[in-house]
């Protein structure tokens, strides 16, 4: 039985990270916004998902007018990142704008019913600007990454069997990589990011130490809509077919990983991130196995959902998450 | 203006007045107009004007208890559009309950819920189980599927399996708090949802996605329960008996007891409040409510199955709540009154009306943004303007307010009246 | 404060007042026209209602039958003229949700000028709300219900023109067993009603036949992520793939089983029966099979007019569903029109049309053609086993089935 879990397991593990990685990027987005306002941004994995849609219909473009054959992918891909996260990011800062700010001292809960509203919003326009241009609003974009890379595991120890991965997932994983480590040096490192922990900390105390609190929030909100957005755009290159209700499931997910790490902490929502999308491919691939037959594949969810419970009853902060001591 | 309000708010008769006109006027107007929504709704809302009166408790729900047993029937029985009203009603009530639950929990407990319809599921099941054939692939013994007989017992056991794991969640997640809390709902109410959908092996349990299909109807003195009509009246009692609960309980200790872990936990604990049983109390009472409603939705549609128990349902009560405005007993009602009739019928009515004109060549879309689509689009554009100008929601709590100025002068009275007593002692003893 | 509150409400009443005003205002006027044509107590139009779910995640499909629907509406809403009638379209979205179904059934109900319901999509949803369409005797043709259940209930009003999962299933086992010579089998489902109930039917034919199913495994619907599955799919080695679901999961299983370098047939039902399923898949899709009621749509003249019309009017592509949605209306209308001449060219009931609609033989649809039996199921069912070569819709036939 373990022999059998063994030998699959390089290959989980990479399908494992690669959705951890796209996990954890749109975790991103959701910790950032929670870490500063203290708000459950539920419009986040629209936002996500309308990234997906603006990247695909620029490749899609770029493909009708034949630049796509003409220019190397990694520059296509680098132009459309680009594009995509300005126009999430504002987007997310115009909905921070509409939505959020004028309820911004009302009770904490009431911006929960203009998420859900808003989430409605984007999935039904995204889902008619589709329909209009495209006739079908499920869309496959055009495959810039599509080779396959064999890795030999079987030659670390024959218990091992060979996997194989998308040349795509290096891209993913390298760009969020690369996503993770700016915003952590951004955040740790400049003055804006000071600023955005100033805020984070005691808002009224940051605007008396003349930090411009509704810029610090507004580009809150530009970072990590631009993250989502761009995120958004791997997803779409990996799994080649977006429709607008993608985001609503991974959103729930991303959500789930932020706060398993511990909501609020930039590298706890990463981590929470890459261990959601390996324990779901882990379970997803070997429950099965393990439980004899009893238990399917169906309760990969049941099992990601019942580590997320134990792990916040023994540590209800989150895996990295401080623990706030609380005074009366 | 000012005025004219002020007038009507001091002078009984003009309120009674009113009302009476109003509930006449619509009353008719449904009797007459029977394909007429705004009629069905106008008499509805007369339960709000109603709100609005300064007539005591009693005779308010006096009058409200015969708009809601005798007049909307009536008025609606006269068409063919009775029963379309009636399921609406019904399900208006449903929701009703489940989201005076969800408040004992949210609004007056604190506890941020999201896996809430997990409990309307596990009634809902225990009936579909035992009232179809299903229970015959696991039960040992006795025969299935129960009489219809059977319902009126089952709505006790719906509302007790959901209060007992209520508890169940409750025990676990008593040490995690707020979002933290609202995420290890969720995961529960996941769990349930998913658990239902795959019970079909290695036993045959919930017959997985399948779902359970023609499920027994109530039964009562022989009488079949078979239309929307007849499950009012069963959903209007229970509703009755939630409200009167959820009353009597917001006022007594334990409601206390809820308020007060909610501003604060630590200064309650301090106050001598058992922090572990008042939040288990209030996980157990509003799982209770969704228990029992589970139970009549599932005899209601005759079919269960786990697509009816998203989590965008527990989402929806969600927003039914944080709507109408947290804790406030009236204004959840509202809410849920509010988001079930505009997603059943008023979204439904509009789209096919926009269409009709479209059909009509009135205005001319393209199909691909035929209105017929635009239901979810319309409500998300509703619920962000409900949100942006009613913050607090659309009837806030009221904590109860005592005119300051009232207890000063009575204190004053009181103390002249000391004082005038300590003179006449002086007197006395000089 | 306590008037700004009073004020605020009775604004937003009296705005919803207005919003409702208007939409009734239009059913007054509408009722007013009838009254004043027909006379007699019957009034001259006849509206045919759709449920699907025309918004939320199975949109595709469901508007794919309306839009089918619609056509077949209007393209006999001439004859229909001629008989003194105004056809008319309602489309309702049910939005997947059996309560929306149910309070849909409900309002059709009321609606006396409905005489007929093209629906559902979801099995889970039709179930429910063909009970209401029972107590009114609304006929309810079904394009897409395969779940046994929709028909064993023995209602008098509920018809389906596509097959059941006890006779497809059967028919894909037959075929993979039988003519691909597969032993060892793994079976992928979505967890939904058709997929599983599809899934279980095929399960028992190839276990009957022989067969040894090494896994039977669910995804969710809605992620797009199935490695973890196809990973167990890769370790057991099987030497065939079957799947029970619809082509949006279906075509990255597909792609995402040969980007692992699965190459052995993949089998699915009538829920991969769609162009978008080639778009999703690309190349990969070579080497699957799927079981179907529906002929070649592109071969006969009347499948070929059927889908430039559709492409012409409204700018897509016809897909599996939308074709049998053209087909639900047009048994429909067959049955209506019966019903219309056999009540002396008069406005007929709702029981009677029912009943003419389950009478109708041999009627010659687009994709099937339909008689219904006792139990409102299709006689002629036939199931089409189809073979994707390359990457390109539709895909070639392989192979027939007829019931026995």
């Amino acid at each position: 039985m373990i022999n059998e879990v063994l030998h699959t397991l390089p290959q989980v593990l990479i399908d494992g990270l690669t959705l951890g990685a796209v996990y954890a990027i749109v975790a991103l987005g959701y910790t950032m916004v929670y870490g500063i306002l203290e708000l459950i941004n539920f419009a986040h994995g629209e936002i996500f998902m309308t990234g997906a849609f603006v990247g695909t219909a620029i490749l899609l473009t770029f493909a009708g007018f034949g630049w796509l054959a003409s220019m190397p992918a990694i520059v296509a891909l680098i132009l459309v990142l680009v594009v995509t996260s300005v126009v999430t990011g504002l987007l997310g800062m115009g909905i921070e704008r509409v939505a959020y700010r004028p309820l911004r001292n009302a009770p904490k809960l009431i911006t929960l019913i203009t998420a859900i509203g808003v989430s409605f919003l984007l999935q039904d326009i995204v889902r008619f600007i589709a329909e209009l241009k495209n006739g079908n609003y499920i869309l496959t974009g055009p495959s810039l990454f599509s080779g396959q890379i064999g890795i030999k595991a079987s030659s670390i120890s024959s218990i091992f069997n060979d996997a194989s991965v998308k040349s795509s997932f290096f891209i993913v994983l390298i760009v969020a990589v690369i996503m993770m480590v700016t915003l952590d040096f951004f955040v740790n490192r400049t003055k804006w990011g000071m600023a955005m922990r100033a805020v984070a900390q005691d808002r009224e105390t940051a605007a008396l130490m003349s930090v411009n609190v509704n810029k610090v929030i507004a580009l809150t909100f530009f970072i990590g809509s631009a993250l989502g957005g761009a995120t958004g755009v791997l997803f779409a290159i990996q799994y080649g077919t977006i429709d607008p209700y993608i985001g609503f499931i991974l959103g729930l997910k991303a959500f789930t990983a932020a706060v398993l790490g511990g909501i609020g902490n930039i590298r706890g929502a990463m981590f929470g991130g890459i261990l959601l999308g390996v324990l779901e491919m882990f379970a997803a691939a070997n429950l099965p196995v393990v439980s004899h037959g009893i238990l399917g594949a169906e309760y990969k969810d049941v099992f990601a959902f019942a580590i997320l419970i134990i792990v916040l009853i023994f540590k209800p902060e989150g895996l990295f998450g401080k623990v706030s001591v609380e005074k009366v | 203006m000012k005025n004219w309000l002020h007038t009507i708010q001091q002078n009984k008769r003009l309120q009674a007045l009113i009302v009476g006109l109003y509930i006449v006027v619509t009353f008719f107007s449904l009797y007459l107009a029977q394909k007429s929504v705004v009629a069905f709704l106008l008499l509805l809302s007369s339960l709000l004007l109603l709100y609005f009166t300064t007539f005591s408790n009693r005779v308010k729900w006096l009058i409200g208890g015969l708009v809601m047993v005798v007049l909307l029937p009536l008025a609606a029985s006269q068409g063919e559009a009775y029963q379309s009203y009636m399921e609406v009603a019904t399900l208006v009530g449903i929701y009703i309950a489940m989201a005076l639950g969800l408040n004992i929990v949210v609004g007056m407990a604190g506890l941020l819920d999201l896996g809430f319809v997990a409990f309307f599921a596990l009634g809902a099941y225990t009936y579909g189980i035992f009232a179809t054939g299903q229970a015959n692939n696991f039960m040992p013994f006795g025969h299935y599927p129960l009489s219809g007989e059977s319902f009126w017992v089952f709505i006790f056991i719906g509302c007790f399996v959901a209060a007992l794991f209520g508890i169940l969640l409750g025990v676990p997640v008593l040490r995690v708090k707020g979002d933290y809390l609202a995420i290890v709902t969720l995961g529960f109410g996941e769990i349930i949802r998913i658990i239902f959908n795959n019970l079909d092996k290695p036993v045959n349990i919930t017959n997985g996605a399948m779902g359970l299909a023609s499920v027994q109807p109530p039964r009562l003195f022989g009488i079949d329960f078979m239309y929307p009509s007849q499950f009012y009246y069963i959903v209007l009692v229970i509703l009755i008996a939630v409200i009167f609960a959820v009353r009597r309980l917001e006022f007594s200790k334990i409601g206390r007891a809820w308020k007060a872990v909610r501003e604060n936990e630590i200064a309650a604990q301090a106050m001598g409040i058992h922090l572990v049983k008042t939040k288990l109390m209030a996980f157990a009472v509003g799982a209770s409510f969704s228990g029992m409603m589970g139970v009549v939705f599932a005899a209601k549609q005759t079919f269960v199955d786990p697509t009816s128990f998203t989590l965008l349902e527990s989402i929806t009560i969600l927003v039914m709540v944080i709507l109408g405005g947290m804790g406030s007993v009236p204004g959840v009602i509202l809410g849920a009154a509010l988001v079930t009739i505009l997603n059943l019928q008023v979204l439904t009515e509009l789209t096919n009306w926009l269409n009709q004109l479209s059909l009509n060549g009135v205005i001319s879309v393209p199909d691909a943004l035929s209105p017929a689509k635009m239901q979810r689009f319309i409500f998300g554009i509703i619920l962000i303007l409900f949100a942006l100008y009613r913050p607090q929601g659309l009837l806030p709590a009221k904590n109860p307010v005592f005119n300051e100025k009232e207890l000063k002068d009575t204190d004053k009275l009181v103390n002249a009246g000391v004082q005038k007593e300590a003179t006449q002692h002086v007197h006395l003893d000089s | 404060m306590v008037l700004k509150k009073t004020l605020s409400i009775l604004a937003t009443t009296t705005l919803a007042v207005g919003i409702l005003a208007g939409c009734s205002g239009g059913q007054k006027n509408e009722t007013a026209n009838n009254g004043g044509n027909g006379g007699g107590g019957g009034s001259n139009v006849i509206k045919i209602a759709t449920q699907t779910p025309l918004s939320g995640g199975s949109a595709t499909l469901g508007e794919s039958i309306k839009l089918g629907a619609q056509l077949a509406l209007e393209e006999q809403q001439a004859n229909f003229e001629k008989l003194g009638f105004k056809l008319e379209l309602v489309p309702y979205d049910d939005q997947g949700d059996p309560k929306k179904g149910v309070a849909n059934a409900q309002l059709i109900g009321a609606d006396k000028q409905i005489f007929g319901v093209v629906g559902h999509l979801n099995s889970g949803v039709a179930i429910p709300s063909s009970e209401i369409y029972e107590k009114y005797s609304i006929p309810m043709v079904s394009p897409s219900n395969t779940a046994t259940d929709v028909t064993d209930r023995g209602l008098k009003t509920v018809n389906r023109i596509c097959a059941r999962d006890d006779f497809q299933g059967p028919a894909g086992a037959k075929f993979a067993v039988e003519k691909l010579g597969a032993k060892k089998i793994f079976i992928i489902q979505d967890k939904t009603a058709y997929g599983t109930g599809l899934a279980e039917a095929f399960k028992k034919g190839a276990e009957e036949l022989g067969a040894q199913i090494l896994g039977f495994e669910g995804i969710t619907v809605g992620e797009k992520d199935f490695n973890g599955v196809l990973n167990q799919v890769l370790a057991k080695k099987p030497d065939l793939i079957y799947f029970g679901g619809l082509y949006t999961e279906g075509g990255l299983l597909i792609k995402q089983a040969r980007d692992k370098g699965i190459n052995v047939p993949i089998m699915g039902g009538d829920g991969l029966d769609s162009s978008t399923l080639v778009q999703i898949a690309g190349d990969a899709v070579k080497n699957t099979y799927m079981t179907s009621a529906a002929g070649l749509t592109t071969v006969t003249d009347a499948g070929k007019q059927f889908a430039e019309k559709y492409k012409q009017k409204f700018g897509k592509d016809i897909e599996s569903y939308s074709a049998y949605g053209y087909d639900a209306m047009g048994v429909l209308l067959k049955g209506l029109e019966n019903a219309i001449k056999a009540n002396g060219n008069k406005l007929p009931t709702r029981q009677q049309v029912a009943e003419e609609v389950r009478k109708v033989q041999d009627y010659q649809g687009v994709v099937t053609k339909v008689s219904f039996d006792e139990k409102g199921d299709n006689k002629y069912a036939k199931i089409y086993i189809y073979k994707f070569d390359e990457a390109k819709y539709p895909a070639k036939l392989e192979d027939e089935v007829s019931k026995q």
